[in-house]
Parts: C-alpha cells; structure tokens; sequence
C-alpha cells in the first residue's frame, strides 16, 4: 500500500481522490495548493503524487519541477489531474518533470486503474 | 469498489458557490480593457475547478456550459482576447446561470432553459464555433480507435537517456504489456557505456518487443501515452508489411487523445443516471449544514474543557462534604455558571455567520439596477463582519433587497438631477452593520434626495390615514410610510415617494423581533435602520403573573407599565373598556380572560397595566404583578405540542416550571378582533 500526497485546491475533489485511495488501503496526504503539498514534500517521502493542475499560488507543473529538484523526489511518480482542454498543460507538465496524467473528469476506478499502472 | 459521488457533491456545490460569488465580485469590479492579471487567473481558476467538479460528479450540463465560459477566460488569460463590457455582462449573466443550475439540482427544481440556452448561445457566439470543429475531431479519433485488430505486435522502444527522470518506470511498463498478451522483450545494449561512466539516472537500453494475441493498438498505445515525447516508438503488427506500417508510430498525433475521449462518454451517462435518483432525495442538504470557524470550536472545546474540571471538583467536593466547606461549593457553583454561560455564549456563536452573507448579492444588484435606470451608483459597505444568527440573516435577505431597491430606485436621483442640486454626479448608497447591545443594527443610507414630507402628508391625508388638519412631526409622517395603506404605492416613481410594500418590510422585521426606522433629510438623503435581536433562540423577557401563572412578555414590545388609575378607564358599547394615556387610547386586555384562568384581582383600579406594542397596535395588558427580567431560552409550541392563538413559544424556568412566551402582537389582534374593541371606537372615545 502506497503513501500518496494528494493535491488539490478543490476540497470536493480532494475529498473524493482521498476517500477513493484510503478505500483502496492506501495513505493520503492532502495538500490545498502547490506551496502547501512543496512544504509537507521537503519533509516527508511519498510513493505516488496526485497534483491538479490549476491552483493558487502554485500551480501543479511548478510543484512537479520543485519537487524533481528535490533529492527525495527524483522518481517519484508525479500525475497531473487535468482535463481535455489542458492538452498542452500536458506538455507543459511532461517537461517540468510530471510522470503522466490523469484526464478529468475520472471516477474512482479509472483512478485507481491508473495509479495501479504507476505503483503497481 | 463502487464508491458514491453523492457524498462529495455537498462539498462541490458549497465550493462552486462561494466561487461563484468570486467571479461575481472580481467581474464586478473589472474595468473593461484594463483587467489585471491576478484578476483574470481568480476567475478563471474558479470556473475551472467548477467544470472538473461538475464533470466528475455527474453534472454533466454544468460543466458543459462552464467549458465554454473556462474556455473563453483561458483565452483572456492568455491575452488573445480583449475584457469587453459586453464580455463582462455575459461572464455575470454565466455565473447566473450556473448558481441556478447548481441549485435546480440541489433542490430538484426545474431550470429555466431558456434563459441558460440564451446566454449559452451568447458565450458560443463570443468564442466563434471552434467548439464544433474540436468534437468531430474527437469522433474520428473514436472510429479509428477501434479499428485495428491483430494477432500480435512487434515494438521498437528507445527510451531518450531522462526518460527515468520523469518517474517512468520501464519495469512497470513492460508488466502491463504482459498483462496483455505472450510478452518477449529482447534489450539492444548497444548503448551502454562502461560502468565507469554510467550516469545511474539515466536510460542506456533500447527494447525490442513481441506481444502476442488479439490486442488492439490502442491498448499498448495506452500503456506508453506518458512517455511518448521521451521515447522512439514503433508499433508495427506483426505479420503486416514492415515499410508501409513503419510510418505509423505512435507519435502520431491521434493515438493518445483516442484514449481519452473514448472513456468519458459511458462514465457520464452511468453518472447521470446515478443522479437523477439519490440527488432528488437529498434535496437541499446544504441549508441545513453550516459552515463554522475553526476558532469557533476551539473555544467550544475549551469551554467544554473547563466545565469538566469544575464537575470533577464539584464531585470531588461532594465525597466528602461539611458545613467548613460550604465557602468552596459556592466558588465552585460560581464557577459552574461561569462555565455554563460562557458555553452558551459560545454554542450561540457557532450559529453566527458574518453578515456579508447577506450583503454579497447587493455589489451586483446596485450594478444592474443603476445601469437599467442609468444612474450613477456607487455601494459602500462597512462592518460585513458583525455576526448574526443564521436564521435571522436568511429572513432579513429580502426586506434588505427591498430597502436596497428603493434606495437606488427612488433615493438616488438621475445624475442629471444631482448635478443641478450641485451633488456628485455618482449617488452613494452605503450598507452598514454593527452591534449594539443584544442588538444587530443594519443601516441603509443614501445621499439621495430625501424624502418629501408635503407629498408623503398629502397622500396620507388622501388615502385617510390622517385627519386633514393634523399637525404631525416629522419622523410620524415618514413611519407613515410602513402604513399598509402606502404599499399600493402610486407615489412610487413620484420623486420622492417610497412605497412598494414598506409594510411587507416592517411586517417581516417585526416578525423577527426587530424594528425599522427612518431618518430623512431634505436633500441630503435617507437613512433606514434596523434593529434585529441577534439571535431567535433567546429572548430578553419581562416574567409576569397571572393568578398562579407566570407569562413571558418579550421586553422589545413593552412600552412602559403603570397602575391603573380608575378615571381615565372609558367603556364602549357597555362591554370594551379602553384606556387614556396622554393623548392615545389603548384597549385594555384582560390576560386572564384571554387565556381564560383565574386571576389575583378582576378590578381594574390598581391593576398593573403594561403597555405593549405589537404591529404598530398598542393595547394594555392587564397583569398581576410584575416579576424579573430574565434572558429565556424559546421552545417553540407548534413543533412540540401545537399552535396556540395569542402564545408565541414556551420556555422553561430556573425552577423548572414552564413559562408561556406572550405573542403580544396576537394577543393585541385578538382583542381587536373579538370586536371587543374596534379601531373606530378607540377614536369615538
């Protein structure tokens, strides 16, 4: 079972990825934006992060390119939670170290489908 | 793992809204053109997260129609398109339209279609027809998505050296494969430097692969989607021709958006179908949740805290107790009804929201109103955060609307106007709250002209609710404006007038036990003020006997208490008696009789007369004796036993015996009714 840092500004979406991966035995850390998820990061080691994209004051393509900076975080799988209109946010997010992503709108067993490709 | 989305979808729809009072708030005050980034992002950012939201739990029309409005912002925020009025009027018009679809669902309410389809239709015309094009594209992609079947597959795979660094794992790639049919993968180490200078993060080994079985493309597509720009790919069917099929590697451009357009479309019908049924049952279980500060429980769990170390020592106390300890058990109950009443105090504050609840719709109201009368209108809003029982801040929403709308309508006069009186051209409605005493005060003050003292008489005098002669001061002839008699209101547009249902405003404050005044300077504007008691749940009261009841009279009503003197008591029609005080006649009532018990004394000379008012209609009511003053906590009647004419509630008091609350604008009705005491014969007296 995996220890994930699950990001979002959205508290309904943060609840559900939250919900959905404690229901599949996993550990959930929630952060509300990017800076949040960086500082709880510097400190602690996850196996999987779950970021969206758009949030105030930082946004989850920067929060990947810190957290590559970051020795603990080196290959720490990294998903974008997008949706279709952010193609290239993808882009974006693939050069600022981003492991792949997740295309909104996902239910709880695409979700879990997907990170079980990442975690195994 | 099925897992409900129903329960996410509160929290969704309270997040939706308060972002939607962002957007309503930053449109309102963006200047066309001149829109500063920050701004842009705040709006944008919340109908992005209100589209993903709406999507995800099931909302699919939501976030259909948020889609074109994110789509539009995006394009503002990238600087391809200018922040027009026009622009800003439809992006206000759009958050309309989301609040009402988002609560058509909440409550299971019909939405207007039409209206929304309108201003949809306004939002595809702004953002061109781009739209259409994207989901034909998506459609093609679907058809050739499907398309491919095989008996197995030969891949190519050369990872670029950082392909690792992007938390790809090779190893978890291949295990997928082999999830999917005979995997074989043959490592080309060509590559591979000399240990020496191998860089650990980086990938050396190229793949050749063959998967057997019936597999489609999309599949093994799927599987290297993430890495697609970080890799040489080639999928090539195995017994195919080798040239021709070489072209289609994986970079091209369709293969990785098959894969997402062709999952939603089932999740979304599943999702809808789960939504008409558990959303129609839960209507509306946001009304009844609350939001409280965190600071607030604090002091909760603090009080509560201390409430048990005062029980523990109480107790303790109690083990053992004499007389030598009787100075300690009085500290320690002082203490108990320190604790007590600090934890009510706090238990009712929980119930608190700030009043800029109520005072949020009125930025945008002002906005529209002023641009249909074309006025100039500037809102001022102070002491947003004064706390108020969330009870009273839903009731006061639309007397507030009311007093608002008139102010801007009939206060603030046309610029034109304003600039002959030689004011500002820009009229200044302000709202302010704050507290005083057990009291919310709300204000509603605009430089306006004033109201008209002659017009406002003369309709009086016409519509005979004043003697044609009768000299009245001014603050009477401006309350005459609360008279039922004004609410049908021809004077409205008039200059000066204020009519539109005044009484249906005081009537609903009175109803929460508040009043509304008015102050007025010719000229110089108005100034409405109400008084709210803070919360509905506690009552200051007077306690009063009746015989061997006692009877709550809520003090806001009580005008002042006398003894009867005999002489100035008048009989009508040999049964009503009414009562001379000063210049005012007031019907007597007899408590007794209306609640038909058996009283001290039936005699009127010395009787104890308070003088309530309720409604505007004042009455004596004739007491036993006057007791304390004391806050009481109100139960009401209808939900634990039922309705009673002339009662208003009921509460429990220190010696546990319940007390009735007076309802001493019904009491006052009923005696009028009875025809004991008619309007008319109080004045033929």
């Amino acid at each position: 079972m995996a220890n994930i840092l699950a990001v979002d500004d959205s508290a309904s979406m943060r609840q559900m990825v939250a919900f959905t991966l404690k229901g599949a035995g996993h550990q959930v850390t929630e952060a509300v934006d990017g800076q949040a998820a960086l500082d709880v990061a510097k400190n602690q080691k996850f196996d999987l992060v779950l970021t969206d994209v758009n949030m105030p004051r930082m946004d989850g393509i920067t929060l990947a390119k810190e957290l590559r900076s970051l020795s603990n975080f080196k290959f720490t799988p990294i998903l974008m939670l997008t949706t279709e209109a952010g193609l290239n946010k993808k882009q974006e997010g693939k050069a600022a170290g981003a492991t792949g992503w997740i295309v909104k709108p996902f239910n709880p067993e695409q979700l879990l489908a997907t990170i079980k490709k990442v975690i195994g | 793992m099925s897992i409900d989305m129903e329960q996410f979808k509160v929290t969704f729809v309270e997040e939706s809204l308060e972002g939607l009072d962002i957007m309503e708030s930053v449109l309102l005050d963006m200047n066309p053109g001149a829109a500063d980034a920050e701004a842009i992002d705040n709006i944008f950012r919340a109908a992005h997260s209100i589209k993903g939201g709406a999507a995800t739990f099931g909302l699919g029309d939501i976030a259909n129609f948020t889609h074109v409005v994110e789509t539009l912002l995006d394009e503002v925020r990238n600087g391809d398109r200018d922040i027009t009025q026009d622009a800003i009027v439809l992006f206000l018009s759009s958050v309309d339209c989301i609040r009402e679809m988002l609560s058509a669902d909440q409550n299971g309410e019909a939405i207007d279609q039409a209206h929304i389809e309108q201003v949809k239709a306004g939002l595809d015309k702004m953002l061109g027809s781009e739209q259409e094009c994207e989901t034909d594209s998506e459609k093609d992609n679907a058809a050739t998505s499907s398309a491919t079947e095989d008996s197995g597959w030969e891949i190519i795979f050369k990872p670029f050296p950082g392909m690792l660094r992007t938390g790809n794992d090779v190893v978890r790639m291949f295990r997928e494969l082999a999830g999917l049919g005979d995997f074989t993968a043959v490592a080309d180490t060509e590559k591979l430097p000399p240990v020496v200078d191998m860089d650990p993060e980086e990938a050396y080994l190229s793949w050749h692969i063959t998967l057997h079985g019936e597999i489609g493309k999309a599949q093994i597509s799927e599987i290297f989607e993430w890495v697609e720009d970080d890799c040489e790919l080639e999928i090539l069917p195995l017994d195919g021709d080798k040239t021709e099929s070489a072209v289609n590697d994986v970079t091209e451009e369709n293969s990785p958006v098959d894969l997402q357009v062709e999952s939603p479309p089932p999740e979304r019908r599943a999702e809808e179908d789960q939504r008409q049924q558990p959303a129609r049952k839960t209507a509306s279980p946001e009304s009844s949740s609350i939001r409280v500060g965190i600071d607030k429980v604090d002091d909760l769990i603090n009080m509560v805290g201390e409430l048990v170390i005062t029980q523990s020592m109480l107790s303790q106390l109690g083990e053992d107790f004499d007389m030598s300890r009787v100075e300690r058990l009085n500290d320690g109950l002082a203490e108990l009804e320190r604790n007590t009443r600090e934890l009510q105090e706090s238990v009712m504050r929980i119930r608190m929201l700030p009043i800029s609840f109520a005072f949020n719709r009125f930025p945008r109201m002002v906005h529209d109103l002023s641009a249909k009368l074309d006025k100039k209108i500037e809102l001022t809003m102070s002491g947003e955060q004064t706390e108020l029982d969330k009870t009273v801040m839903e009731k006061i929403g639309d007397p507030l609307v009311h007093l608002v709308r008139n102010s801007v309508d009939h206060g603030i006069e046309s610029p034109e106007a304003r600039k002959a009186a030689g004011k500002p051209e820009t009229g200044v409605v302000n709202l302010n709250a704050y507290h005083q005493g057990g009291n919310i005060i709300i204000e509603i003050n605009d430089d306006g002209a004033g109201l008209n003292y002659e017009k406002i008489l003369a309709k009086a005098i016409e519509r005979g609710l004043v003697g044609a002669n009768e000299e009245l001061p001014e603050e009477k002839v401006y309350e005459l404006l609360f008279e039922p008699g004004f609410s049908t209101a021809d004077v409205v547009s008039d200059v000066s007038g204020r009519g539109v249902g005044m009484d249906v405003v005081k009537r609903n404050i009175m109803a929460l036990g508040g009043r509304v005044d008015v102050k007025s300077v010719p000229g110089e504007g108005s100034t409405f003020t109400i008084r709210l008691p803070l919360t509905l749940a506690i009552l200051d009261g007077q306690l009063v006997r009746v015989g061997n009841n006692t009877y709550i009279i809520p003090l806001v009503s009580i005008v002042e208490s006398l003894l009867v003197d005999q002489k100035n008591v008048n009989e009508i029609a040999g049964k009503a008696e009414v009562y001379q005080l000063r210049s005012d006649y007031l019907p007597i009532i007899r408590l007794y009789e209306v609640f038909g018990i058996e009283p001290d004394h039936r005699s009127l000379d010395n009787g104890l007369l308070v003088v309530v008012e309720g409604d505007s209609k004042k009455g004596g009511l004739l007491v036993d004796e006057l007791l304390g003053q004391q806050q009481v906590v109100i139960k009401s009647l209808e939900t634990n036993f039922r309705r009673v004419e002339g009662l208003s509630g009921a509460t429990i008091l220190g010696d546990g015996t319940v007390a009735l609350i007076v309802d001493v604008a019904g009491v006052v009705r009923l005696s009028r009714e009875d025809g004991r005491c008619s309007d008319e014969q109080i004045a033929a007296a």
